[in-house]
């Protein structure tokens, strides 16, 4: 046997697969031609590339469920894609595939203010519901940074966070049921609009599945009412352990802050000159907690933290006296990727989450490693539930220097791991720390994703070949790190 | 290793080898819980006590024969507690009995579900390994969502071992308060309430009885109170009433009837007569009926919801019927998590 049948077979499939969606859509819901493929053949994680086969962008379900049938007939995989947000590689198109794009479903279908719902399109954007709901006092809580621009699917898919998600919960908190499709085209609900079902909870199961189970069409939200004030609390710390401390203070003294978020001093003086927020420069870190309710509550709440944050020897400590300034002290925080973005040709983004005590010997952990890499690393975090962004910098067109990037993420996740935390908070596994996977799972639990991934996709046509690493890879994985005979954590039970 | 899971583990692969179904059981306040009980028991309730719990950190890890009494004990010494209220039944359930069967009290509606606090679980398969998903913190996207897919899964995936539980601050001030109004009434106001900025952490109506109750800040219970008007209950009436609905001693939970639970969209109009109980603005209501299972259940339907034959002769499955293709998921999960069918065969479903 040689490779060149085989080729024809590819070739011929993809002929087929071309032909077919031809008649299912129309030509402006398909894309072929590799000028109009290229702006699909990433997400934001430019690092990881690839040219699709084709691109379908159908604008009802019965599209998507006919395209569906026909890959599924043909054994064509298909990435689908939101907004093309994600920060993972978790919608990088499979050269032999399609990417099947849902940014055309973009209708709010309705928002029930009694009932506190609304039922969207997955390709309407995150903000864009908050928007429509703001009439009747109501909003759609989890806000990740990207809102302006991601949609509802793909936070279904990465079971996105953002700021406010010690109070308000994540992805998986806030939707009530999804509709949609299994790969073969048979169309599925999980959940609905009452708050349990019958059997196992397949809502939570599809949450978070970064495409891999099922393909969304529609989704139930629920909205919860907008607080009447939120103020918030700008901290400095002259050594991060302080502040990590001070977050340990106030969670224990019963505060759950709406938003606690935390920035070392390399990044307050990345975003300064692009925000103006007024962080104090000098400070090694920058805690922002913020409190929202009724005015009493949140006065109570807001003296309740300063107290604590003074205690935990805060240098300085400011409240926002009204809403420009609140948003004034978020904007840099809210801003700090296209920071990074300014000051480096390049950076890139880790998303690991600790338990929160150890956020002191993290960011020294991470000191250490930036003169190991020769390379800057700043740090944004998601101090109020341990989810760490380590923003490295580096230049692509510096030779050796993504690579150097690379090796010093998976050095963080892998830390993360050992600290019994996790190597993903919220950005997804994708393709992009597949690898890390092999770190934190054993081969029997990989399995078990592998079993739940056959219950719904038999085929493994369904964004093929992300998240869950094989155990080949995984062997492969484990020689690239053995240096030097020696396991890089020769105390960790679970490699 | 601990002598406990050992033997658990042993007991796992012996009935593996002989294809022995096994009826997983803690506490045992859930045995009314489930379409059929079919097996050798399986006792969790020796492999107990709490791995680790740190206040600031808001997580307790504990085994699955841990008492609840004895987790909420630790909680309380430092002010904290599981906002989801599991109900005890008049018992002490296990912590692993809790998660396995998923139910959730009167804070379920603002708070959230057991699922929505599960953090991490350890799952034994048959083989007697442990595997470990999720974790001890509260965001956690690596793999799939496999502890909250145990919330709720009945034991049928494999023993949940162990778990870890995010845990909150116990409000600081709380107050009951109570409206004379009719059941629709009821509804309608507690979804228009629930649609305000008002700390509601409960909601609950009976006998022409509509409950609020209000936890937070002292400041925002009392701002509450204020705009809400009604009649203040006094703190001991207002803890009876709220266990009596999460541990379901109230006598509406023990009608002559059938006794139906039926999930519903918070405002779903539901044409049937006998509502006992009303919890969760509407979308948990519980049904006293003369009326047939397949009666009940096309009238949940009809209002957006499902149906499960709570209590009293059966002339139907407990629980509502799975849509076709997701039953074919159903059994596809548990052939491949569970393919000799030894754990807890028939309680979620007659045919596996």
């Amino acid at each position: 046997m040689t490779a060149t049948p085989a080729t024809i077979d590819v070739a011929s499939t993809a002929d087929a697969a071309l032909d077919a969606l031809r008649r299912l859509l129309p030509s402006a819901c398909l894309l072929s031609q590799r000028e109009q493929t290229a702006a699909f053949e990433c997400d934001g994680l430019a690092a990881f590339r690839q040219i699709p086969l084709a691109v379908a962008l159908p604008h009802d379900e019965e599209q998507v469920r006919e395209v569906l049938r026909t890959c599924h007939r043909l054994k064509i995989p298909v990435v689908a894609r939101g907004a093309g947000t994600g920060l993972s590689g978790g919608a990088m198109p499979c050269a032999d595939g399609i990417v099947l794009s849902l940014g055309k479903l973009n209708r709010i279908f309705a928002i029930d203010p009694v009932a506190r719902t609304a039922r969207v399109q997955p390709g309407v954007r995150n903000l864009a519901v908050s928007e429509a709901a703001a009439p009747f006092g109501l909003y759609y809580a989890p806000d990740p940074s990207s809102q302006i621009a991601c949609s509802i699917g793909g936070n279904v898919a990465e079971n996105s966070g953002g700021v406010h998600c010690l109070k308000y919960g994540l992805t998986v908190h806030n939707v009530l049921g999804v509709r949609g499709y299994l790969m073969d085209g048979t169309p599925v609900a999980f959940g609905g609009a009452a708050l349990d079902s019958p059997g196992l909870d397949l809502l939570a199961l599809a949450i978070g599945s970064e495409g891999m189970l099922a393909v969304v069409t529609e989704v139930t939200l629920k909205l919860v009412p907008k607080p009447k004030l939120a103020q918030v609390v700008m901290a400095s710390f002259d050594d991060v352990v302080k502040a990590g401390d001070a977050v340990a203070a106030i969670i224990g003294a019963g505060i759950i802050p709406a938003g606690m978020e935390m920035m070392d001093r390399k990044a307050t003086n990345a975003v300064e000159p692009f925000v103006n927020a007024g962080y104090d420069l000098d400070a090694e870190a920058i805690l922002l907690a913020e409190s929202d309710g009724t005015p009493d509550e949140v006065a109570d709440e807001i003296a309740r933290i300063e107290a604590v944050v003074k205690a935990a020897g805060a240098t300085r400590c400011q409240v926002s006296q009204s809403e420009a300034e609140r948003l004034r002290f978020w904007s840099g925080r809210k801003n700090a990727f296209p920071a990074a973005g300014r000051i480096s040709p390049d950076y890139y983004c880790m998303d690991g989450t600790i338990p929160r005590k150890h956020l002191g010997r993290v960011l020294r952990a991470i000191e250490q490693m930036e003169d190991k890499y020769r390379l800057r690393c700043m740090n944004v975090f998601h101090a109020g539930d341990g989810n760490l962004h380590p923003l490295i910098l580096f230049d692509a067109n510096t030779a050796g220097e993504w690579e150097r990037a690379d090796r010093f993420g998976a050095d963080i996740l892998e830390l993360c791991v050992r600290l019994g935390g996790t190597i993903t908070g919220e950005h997804g596994v994708g393709i992009e720390k597949i690898n890390s996977m092999c770190v934190q799972f054993e081969p029997a639990e990989r399995e078990a994703f592998f079993a739940i991934k056959r219950a719904f996709d038999a085929d493994g046509l369904l964004n093929p070949g992300k998240a869950i690493p094989t155990l080949h890879r995984c062997a492969e994985y484990g020689r690239m790190h053995v240096q030097g005979g020696q396991m890089p954590f020769p105390d960790l039970p679970r490699f | 290793m601990d002598a406990a899971l050992e033997r658990i583990q042993d007991r796992l692969r012996a009935a593996r080898a002989t294809r022995t179904p096994l009826r997983l059981r803690g506490a045992g306040t859930k045995d009314f819980y489930g379409e059929q009980l079919r097996g050798e028991i399986v006792d969790t309730t020796e492999y107990a006590g709490i791995v680790s719990y740190e206040p600031s950190e808001l997580v307790i890890t504990a085994r699955c024969g841990t008492r609840l009494s004895e987790i909420e004990a630790a909680l309380g010494e430092h002010g904290q507690f599981l906002a989801c209220e599991p109900p005890r039944f008049g018992g002490d359930p296990t912590i692993g009995g809790i998660v396995a069967a998923g139910l959730s009290g009167p804070r379920r509606a603002t708070a959230g579900a057991v699922r929505d606090f599960v953090l991490g679980a350890h799952l034994l398969n048959a083989q007697g390994d442990v595997l470990r998903f999720g974790g001890q913190v509260m965001k956690n996207v690596a793999g799939f969502d496999v502890s909250r897919l145990l919330c709720g899964s009945l034991g049928i995936l494999g023993l949940i071992a162990e778990v870890s539980i995010k845990v909150l601050p116990k409000p600081r001030s709380e107050v009951t308060l109570r409206f004379e109004m009719d059941a629709a009434q009821a509804i309608d106001h507690f979804n228009r309430w629930s649609a305000q900025p008002l700390p509601i952490s409960a909601t609950a109506w009976h006998a022409g009885n509509a409950c609020v109750r209000l936890s937070g800040a002292a400041s925002a219970v009392r701002a509450a109170q204020t705009v809400l008007g009604g009649e203040v209950l006094d703190e001991a009436r207002a803890l009876q009433w709220w266990d009596s609905i999460r541990d379901q001693t109230l006598d509406a939970f023990r009608p002559s009837a059938r006794l139906y639970r039926l999930s519903l969209p918070s405002t779903g109009a539901l044409d049937l007569p006998g509502v006992a109980l009303i919890e969760w603005a509407g979308a948990l209501r519980w049904l006293s009926s003369e009326a047939s299972t397949g009666h009940v259940r096309d009238a949940a339907e009809q209002a957006g919801g499902t149906a499960t034959l709570w209590r009293g002769p059966r002339d139907a499955a407990m629980f509502h019927p799975l849509d076709p293709a997701i039953l074919a998921l159903h059994r596809r999960l548990k052939t491949e998590f569970d393919p000799d069918g030894i754990f807890n065969p028939g309680r979620m479903h007659a045919d596996f």
